[in-house]
């Protein structure tokens, strides 16, 4: 991936550049054969600025270098079928990807999404054998996912456990086994209900239809997490959870929350995987939770927390599906694709890094800048 | 000076407040009067933090009583604080790196609407959040780059004058300051004291904490020491009586 370390480069220089560009800027609109300090700050403070916008940017640039590159590379790229195909294997990454965000917001991780998948999906294959109503199985798919995502948030608040991690690696491991042990035989069962398959088989203007939901659900949460008071909350959670408390936000409830709602995504990855693949196993989801937080990562929100929207976890959820996608048709050992997406993961946390080199930058540009002023 | 002619805004009668065998307030009293700063000074350990948390509803007294308007008062929590009109800023700041000023301004008190549904599913109000914390940001002088840039790119004094302009958003009685100058540069200790000046003259009731005894004897009209979680004397600070509070401070014999 030569090209991506070459774009990623040129964001580099081009905060570099821009630097020295604006400094000169300021220089010549002082007027000064010599450099005035206030001129300096000023547009020192404007070249951050840029630089930092353009790190925002930066997953979108990969994402589109990529796009550009596997068409170039591989004419069957940007067929409607094959961006169908793609946008259909990334739709449950997707889904779930924009539960994880909302967790890695408030500084936290679930790790049991992949699990709770599984165990929705065999829940509701389980329900099939007794009933073909889409809306009991669909129900049932939820109601698993919801409840796990609660005895999730709940257990970490109420527990009083340092870190997320730890419940959700218990729940992972619980919702895995208790997958296998409930499944018919301790495998994939066919099946589901005609209103599931539909959902699965369906394409509108030739996309399929799991896109759509996925459009759906971004524009929900971009809804819960911009507009309403709750999602500024969630920010505050993240960004200081001390001082959310000092201001009286109720940080508990905003914390279950997201673990509620990431199980919710992960209910709804459910039934879109049970829709394409007409089945429930209790061998889904592998490794899902993963790939969500490298989506997240990736997509250019902050493992921190605080730092981070809904466009960065379809980012890097597409990124992923491009890249494996586009790899499978140039024959790529399936092994690249891994290395690929480890090696952009590291990119983007260490460009979290420099963002925050930058900040502080920022900071010092700031109270220099107030001293001549 | 107020005292004679209004009551107090906030009055603190025999507080007691223990933790354990640790007796950290004996018997404290004072009062804060509109448009006037009260210096609250006293050594590491003198009971200054555990006296502004329970005025603050952090902690609760053992013993005595808080009035606020002459009305006694109890704080299960600092939102109730806060909504009775005792603003705080911690030496912390309490502020949210990721979010502006404006976010930071109304977090946990947003303007939203509509009013039927329950707070937190309101839609937020963010034309109406940033044109009043424009304002208050302009009336209080506060330079920043960009009012829309995460307060992680300010300076240490920037987000101290964005603490301290936050309390005044919403305060209609009672600013307590810890500390506001202790981490910031002489330039920016300036800027901060003048936006202290201009909260007294605004008519706010501030109580000031700081170990800097230039800015008390500028600043303050009253100050109350604390020892060892006594109140130990209060007095006018003057150029003339500098060392009398330092003794005071310190516990040197008189």
């Amino acid at each position: 991936m030569p090209g991506m370390y070459l774009i990623i480069r040129d964001i580099y220089n081009i905060s570099d550049k821009a630097d020295i560009s604006m400094l000169e800027a300021g220089n010549a609109r002082g007027g000064h054969s010599k450099p005035s300090a206030p001129g300096e700050a000023r547009s020192g403070a404007r070249s951050l600025a840029l630089a930092l916008k353009l790190l925002g940017f930066g997953p979108l640039l990969i994402l589109i270098a990529l796009i550009a590159g596997a068409s170039v590379l591989t004419p069957n790229f940007l067929k409607l079928g094959n961006i169908g195909n793609i946008l259909a294997q990334t739709s449950v990454i997707a889904i779930v990807a924009i539960g994880q965000h909302l967790v890695i917001l408030t500084r936290g991780i679930d790790l049991s999404v992949g699990a709770n998948l599984a165990l929705a999906t065999v829940i509701g294959g389980l329900v099939f054998r007794v009933t073909d109503s889409t809306l009991l199985v669909m129900g049932a798919m939820l109601a698993s996912a919801v409840a796990v995502g609660a005895f999730n948030g709940i257990g970490y608040v109420y527990g009083r456990l340092p870190h997320a991690f730890i419940i959700t690696l218990a729940t992972l491991s619980i919702c895995r086994g208790l997958a296998l042990e409930l499944s018919v035989n301790h495998t994939t069962m066919r099946g589901m209900p005609a209103g599931i398959e539909a959902l699965g088989t369906i394409e509108i203007f030739g996309l399929p239809c799991s896109f759509f939901v996925v459009l759906g659900i971004a524009a929900v949460m971009l809804v819960v997490t911009k507009g309403m008071v709750w999602g500024r909350w969630i920010y505050a959670v993240g960004g200081k959870p001390e001082a959310a408390l000092q201001m009286g936000i109720p940080i508990k409830g905003v914390l279950v929350s997201t673990y509620v709602l990431s199980g919710l995504c992960a209910g709804i990855g459910a039934i879109v995987l049970s829709a394409r693949t007409q089945a429930s196993s209790p061998l889904y989801g592998n490794l899902l939770e993963l790939d969500t937080i490298a989506a997240v990562i990736i997509g250019g929100a902050s493992f921190l927390g605080g730092r981070g929207h809904i466009g960065h976890a379809l980012i890097g959820a597409v990124m992923i599906g491009v890249i494996r996608n586009a790899l499978n048709l140039l024959n790529v050992d399936v092994f690249f694709q891994m290395i690929a997406i480890g090696a952009i993961i590291l990119l983007t946390v260490e460009a979290d890094v420099l963002r925050g080199h930058l900040e502080a930058r920022s900071r010092v540009l700031q109270a220099s800048g107030g001293r001549n002023s | 000076m107020n005292a004679a002619s209004n009551p107090p805004v906030l009055a603190v009668r025999n507080a007691v407040k223990r933790f354990g065998a640790v007796q950290a307030l004996k018997d404290v009293g004072l009062e804060a009067y509109a448009g006037e700063v009260l210096a609250l000074l006293g050594d590491n350990g003198a009971g200054k933090s555990t006296l502004i948390k329970c005025i603050s509803g952090v902690h609760r007294l053992d013993e005595g009583e808080i009035l606020i308007d002459s009305k006694p008062t109890s704080f299960h929590s600092p939102a109730a604080a806060r909504q009775a009109g005792v603003e705080t800023v911690y030496q912390d700041l309490a502020l949210f790196d990721n979010l502006t000023p404006a976010q930071n301004f109304y977090c946990g008190r947003e303007v939203a609407f509509p009013r039927w549904l329950p707070r937190g599913l309101r839609l937020l109000n963010n034309a109406a959040m940033e044109r009043e914390a424009a304002a208050v940001i302009d009336r209080l002088k506060v330079k920043l780059p960009r009012p829309d840039a995460p307060v992680a790119l300010m300076s240490g004094g920037q987000r101290q004058a964005i603490a301290v302009a936050r309390a005044t958003v919403f305060a209609r009685k009672i600013v307590i300051l810890d500390e506001p100058t202790a981490a910031l540069g002489l330039r920016e200790a300036r800027k901060v004291l003048d936006l202290v000046k201009q909260l007294r003259d605004e008519g706010n009731a501030l109580t000031l904490i700081t170990h800097n005894m230039e800015h008390v004897i500028e600043l303050a009209d009253r100050a109350v020491v604390l020892r060892q979680g006594n109140k130990v004397g209060e007095l006018r600070p003057t150029r003339e009586n500098q060392h009398e509070l330092v003794s005071m401070i310190v516990g040197a014999e008189r």
